[in-house]
């Protein structure tokens, strides 16, 4: 889309809050792979693979993700000063 | 025991406390006090309705009959809120930037503003919503009529179909109170929002209430609760991936797409901020509220008896226990998410039906302009409150009508599918700048068909509005079109099946209809603000005002939101402008605030309009842009024939200045002629008379005087006669009665003959010719071409004014044609002759012969007879004339 590349070398904040971004949009990546890995439990005959253990499972998950998302929400911060030449990149 | 009226009193206590609450909050609001109001952690509260007493109760009853797949539904908008980045973002800006105030809002102004799309996705959004309204009604009685069961001190069951009514009266009377009390800045209602927060706060509280006690009271600790489930009949994990995947995926899209949904998080978001906390915020609540439902469920189906309604385990257990304030207050939370649901879905769609249904048709039956008599305000409000009562009122039919019963609570995924119809033509408008208009609509239109036919209609069981047959054997006895086997996949569940065919071939054909179809400028302009949103400005166009006219501005919002408020509002700007009175300057800042407000009345494009007309266009839509390129372009066109029309004008002039010149220049020449002809003709008569009369009355002449006297007459006469011939020749050329002897000859005895009958070269003057070139056969009135030629090499003769005059006789073929040039080396003819020397009378200037001018007149006379022409060839550094014949006739005899 656009044709201008940006200076190679950025400011470090700046830079940081570009791979929080790209880690804002990668979470939900994760969330997706973690959340569908008890589906590979299905049809084992392992007895361990009981309401319990993938309830555990799935709420440590969410909690893990619950904090990742906080810790890059505190990250990305409220300076809007770069987002508009962010865009979409 | 619990008693019936300690229910019935705390009930309403609490739905006064909401009102007082509610009330607060805005008046809070207007005051601009509270900014807590603003807080983010209200934002994420008012999130939380999207688990709605379906979710509340349900959830419970969903886990104790398969297991965790209740957790799809929280997983979803988990997933969605996370990667927030991705499309949260995006549409909470468009909605900022573009004053959107629904998702049909959304859609139509993504594709052009095209009502139609606003009305489609507002009917379909009615269809899908109204059964979930039933489902919140059907959770408040059934809840209601549970604590009458238990309450055996109460002699009479209350009778269920007048709870669900009153309830569903005092909903759309809260619902219309503060949804529709303020009718302006972009659709916020802090009130509403306010009350929201707290049913939040209440439902989880009442959940996590029960849980602890459910753990810790029931089941005696964590470990014991976890020995019961896996001791329970749900113990095993044995989800179906299709289930799993299909479910988290249909969620997800319903968060985007639910009405509710979208009405909290975009339209009521005030602040973009507040997404990044609700990122995680949000997350956690959800994952708080299914916390305990699985432990519930375990408990629930090991403690009550067999066949009790695992959908009120939340509310029977602590009953059973004899938790009557615990039971109180899970009916509150109960109460609270199936209320809070009820009242922003109602906001949600009162908005769409009465800004894309009731007010095109109010407007066009009333003609409405910017200037429509009445009060649009009150229009507008009307509409949305009857709108409000009329989709309460949708829902409590549906109850009475499905009957409630089990058909009912299956009815939430059903809905979520209904309005995941919304997301191709949602997401592909705000990443696709491809995505048109007829194609939003044919995905649109494709999806909900096959919603309707594979989900909606047989969820009233099979042969209750589909016929048996119809299941067993498909449409028009097609098996591939069974509603529940589409194209023959079977053993699938119904849901998922549903929702995969729905889902594919809306998208299919969203895509598809989209890439072969063009889309109208309008919509390619709002497609590119939509999917660049971030390169745009962060908000919308402001107002270059200093041409509008306040007192216009003021006659109309006075009409629009009513005289004192509109009177108050321009007087508070006014007052902060430094200014008295009620007239403020039209500064950008004031007509966008105008603009914002009246955008809450009619909608934001009508108020736009609106604005822009009275304005004088500062900021001009497309539409007018179009309107503005279309009268340029018939200008321009109409300014190009002018243009064309001048310029033959000009030509014309200029030919006839040409023929002026040339017919001035011949009155001279014919004046010239005149003189010179009656000279010529007075010259011999006078010496005919002088010397007939020395004839007559001399006595005795000498014969010799006599016969030389005699011989003058003679050749005087003989002049007179040869001018009298040569004006009789022309006339007779001109007139066309000419016959024409033709011969066949050569051209070189031709030009023989004609430099002998003109003297040859006699004298000094010399003749150049190229005999081998003569060789010519011609068939043509050889006399009259012989003509031309002596008088050609007479005229050389006669006006070459060269110390050693010359003649050149050139003969060449070019084409089909005979060119013959007489070139001779005198100072040829000046430019302003050139024009008028094969006219009749035309005389070069005065020269030395005595010539009537007729000659060259002859001349063009004879070519013209013969099919050929003369004319005189400029350039040749002396007076050249070129005869030209044609060598047909020629060829024909050769």
């Amino acid at each position: 889309m656009k044709s201008k590349s940006g200076p190679v070398f950025l400011e470090r904040r700046t830079y940081r809050r570009r791979r929080m971004i790209d880690a804002a949009r990668l979470l939900p990546v994760l969330g997706i792979i973690l959340v569908s890995i008890p589906l590979l439990w299905n049809g084992t005959p392992d007895p361990h693979t009981r309401t319990t253990y993938a309830m555990f499972y799935l709420f440590v998950v969410w909690i893990i993700l619950v904090a990742l998302s906080a810790i890059i929400s505190r990250y990305l911060g409220p300076n809007e000063s770069d987002e508009q030449s962010l865009g979409d990149r | 025991m619990a008693t019936l009226n300690v229910l019935i009193l705390v009930c309403l206590s609490y739905v006064v406390f909401l009102f007082a609450i509610a009330f607060a909050a805005d008046r809070a609001a207007l005051h601009g006090r509270g900014t807590w109001l603003h807080s983010p952690l209200i934002y994420t509260l008012s999130l939380s309705i999207y688990c709605t007493a379906w979710t509340f109760y349900g959830a419970v009853g969903f886990a104790a009959r398969s297991g965790l797949e209740y957790l799809t539904i929280y997983l979803g908008p988990t997933l969605v809120m996370i990667g927030w980045w991705w499309t949260l973002r995006k549409m909470v800006r468009i909605g900022r930037s573009q004053r959107i105030t629904s998702i049909a809002d959304l859609i139509s102004s993504r594709y052009g503003k095209s009502n139609t799309l606003a009305v489609f996705v507002t009917i379909l959004a009615v269809v899908g919503t109204t059964p979930y309204i039933a489902l919140q009604l059907q959770s408040v009685t059934l809840s209601f009529a549970t604590f009458a069961e238990a309450d055996l001190t109460s002699t009479s069951l209350p009778n269920r179909q007048s709870t669900a009514f009153l309830v569903a009266v005092g909903l759309a009377l809260f619902t219309i109170l503060f949804g529709t009390r303020n009718l302006d800045v972009n659709e916020r209602h802090h009130g509403v929002v306010m009350a929201i927060a707290l049913e939040a706060v209440v439902k989880l509280f009442a959940l996590l209430a029960v849980g602890v006690f459910v753990v810790w009271g029931l089941a005696g600790g964590v470990e014991q609760t976890l020995e019961r489930i896996n001791a329970s009949e749900i113990a095993r994990w044995e989800v179906p991936t299709s289930r799993w995947i299909g479910l988290t995926m249909l969620s997800a899209a319903a968060f985007l797409c639910l009405p509710r949904m979208f009405q909290v998080m975009v339209v009521e978001n005030e602040n973009e901020g507040h997404l990044r906390t609700a990122a995680w915020a949000f997350p956690a609540y959800l994952m708080l509220m299914s916390l305990f439902v699985v432990p519930i469920a375990a408990v629930g189906l090991d403690v009550l008896p067999q066949g009790s309604n695992p959908d009120l385990f939340v509310l029977t257990l602590p009953l059973n226990a004899g938790r009557d304030g615990l039971a109180i207050l899970s009916f509150l939370g109960g109460f609270s998410s199936a209320t809070s649901m009820v009242i922003v879905a109602a906001i949600a769609l009162s908005t769409m039906v009465s800004n894309h249904v009731v007010m095109p048709i109010w407007l066009h039956l009333t003609g409405g302009t910017a200037v429509v008599s009445g009060d649009v305000r009150n229009v507008a409000l009307l509409a949305r409150r009857l709108s409000i009562a009329g989709i309460v009122l949708l829902g409590y039919l549906y109850l009475q009508l499905s009957g409630g019963g089990t058909a009912l609570a299956a009815i939430g995924l059903v809905s979520f599918a209904g309005v995941a119809q919304f997301l191709p033509a949602l997401m592909g408008g705000l990443v696709w700048r491809g995505a048109t208009r007829l194609g939003a609509l044919c995905g649109l239109g494709v999806g909900f068909a096959v919603w309707m036919y594979c989900l909606f209609l047989p969820s009233f069981g099979s042969s209750s509005i589909l016929p048996q047959t119809l299941f067993d054997h498909g449409l028009f006895g097609m098996s591939w079109l069974r509603p529940q086997a589409l194209f023959g996949v079977e053993g699938m569940d119904q849901v998922v099946h549903a929702v995969m065919w729905s889902m594919l071939l809306n998208t299919a054909s969203f895509v598809f209809v989209s890439l072969v179809s063009f889309p109208k400028p309008v919509e390619r302009l709002q497609g590119a603000q939509f999917v660049n949103v971030f390169q745009h400005s962060a908000t919308a166009g402001s107002w270059s005002g200093g041409l509008a006219q306040s007192e216009d501005l003021m006659i109309m919002s006075q009409r629009i939101l009513g005289a004192p408020e509109a009177q108050a509002f321009f007087a508070a700007a006014a007052q902060r402008q430094g200014l008295a009175g009620y007239l403020p300057e039209p500064s950008p800042d004031f007509l966008q605030e105008l603009e914002r407000e009246l955008s809450g009345s009619v909608g934001a494009a009508t108020a736009h309009a609106m604005i822009s007309q009275i304005v004088g266009g500062a900021t001009v839509s497309v539409e007018d842009l179009m309107a503005v390129a279309d009268e340029t372009a018939q200008i321009m066109e109409y300014s190009n024939q002018l243009e064309a029309k001048s310029q033959e004008q000009a030509r014309t002039a200029r030919q006839l200045r040409e023929a002026n010149e040339k017919l001035t220049q011949l009155s001279v020449q014919k004046d010239g002629f005149l003189s010179q002809i009656s000279h010529e003709l007075r010259t011999p008569m006078t010496s005919i008379r002088a010397f007939s009369e020395i004839l007559r009355d001399t006595e005795d002449l000498s014969p010799e005087e006599q016969s030389k006297y005699s011989s003058i007459i003679h050749d005087e006469a003989i002049r007179l006669t040869r001018l009298l011939d040569d004006l009789l020749d022309l006339s007779v050329l001109e007139n066309g009665q000419v016959v024409l002897n033709e011969h066949k000859g050569c051209l070189e005895d031709l030009l023989d003959r004609a430099v002998a009958i003109t003297g040859g070269g006699a004298g000094n003057f010399a003749i150049r010719r190229e005999k081998s070139a003569e060789q010519v056969v011609l068939l043509t009135d050889l006399d009259r071409l012989a003509q031309v030629f002596i008088n050609l090499i007479a005229n050389a003769r006669k006006y070459c004014d060269a110390d050693r005059p010359e003649l050149t006789i050139k003969t060449s073929q070019k084409a089909d044609r005979l060119l013959v040039d007489f070139t001779d080396n005198g100072s040829g003819i000046p430019t302003d002759q050139q024009t008028v020397i094969f006219e009749k009378f035309s005389r070069i200037g005065q020269t030395k012969a005595g010539g009537a001018g007729l000659g060259l007149a002859i001349c063009r006379e004879i070519m013209a007879r013969l099919g050929g022409g003369i004319d005189y060839l400029p350039g040749q550094r002396g007076a050249s004339f070129r005869v030209t014949l044609p060598l047909n006739s020629q060829n024909a005899t050769q």
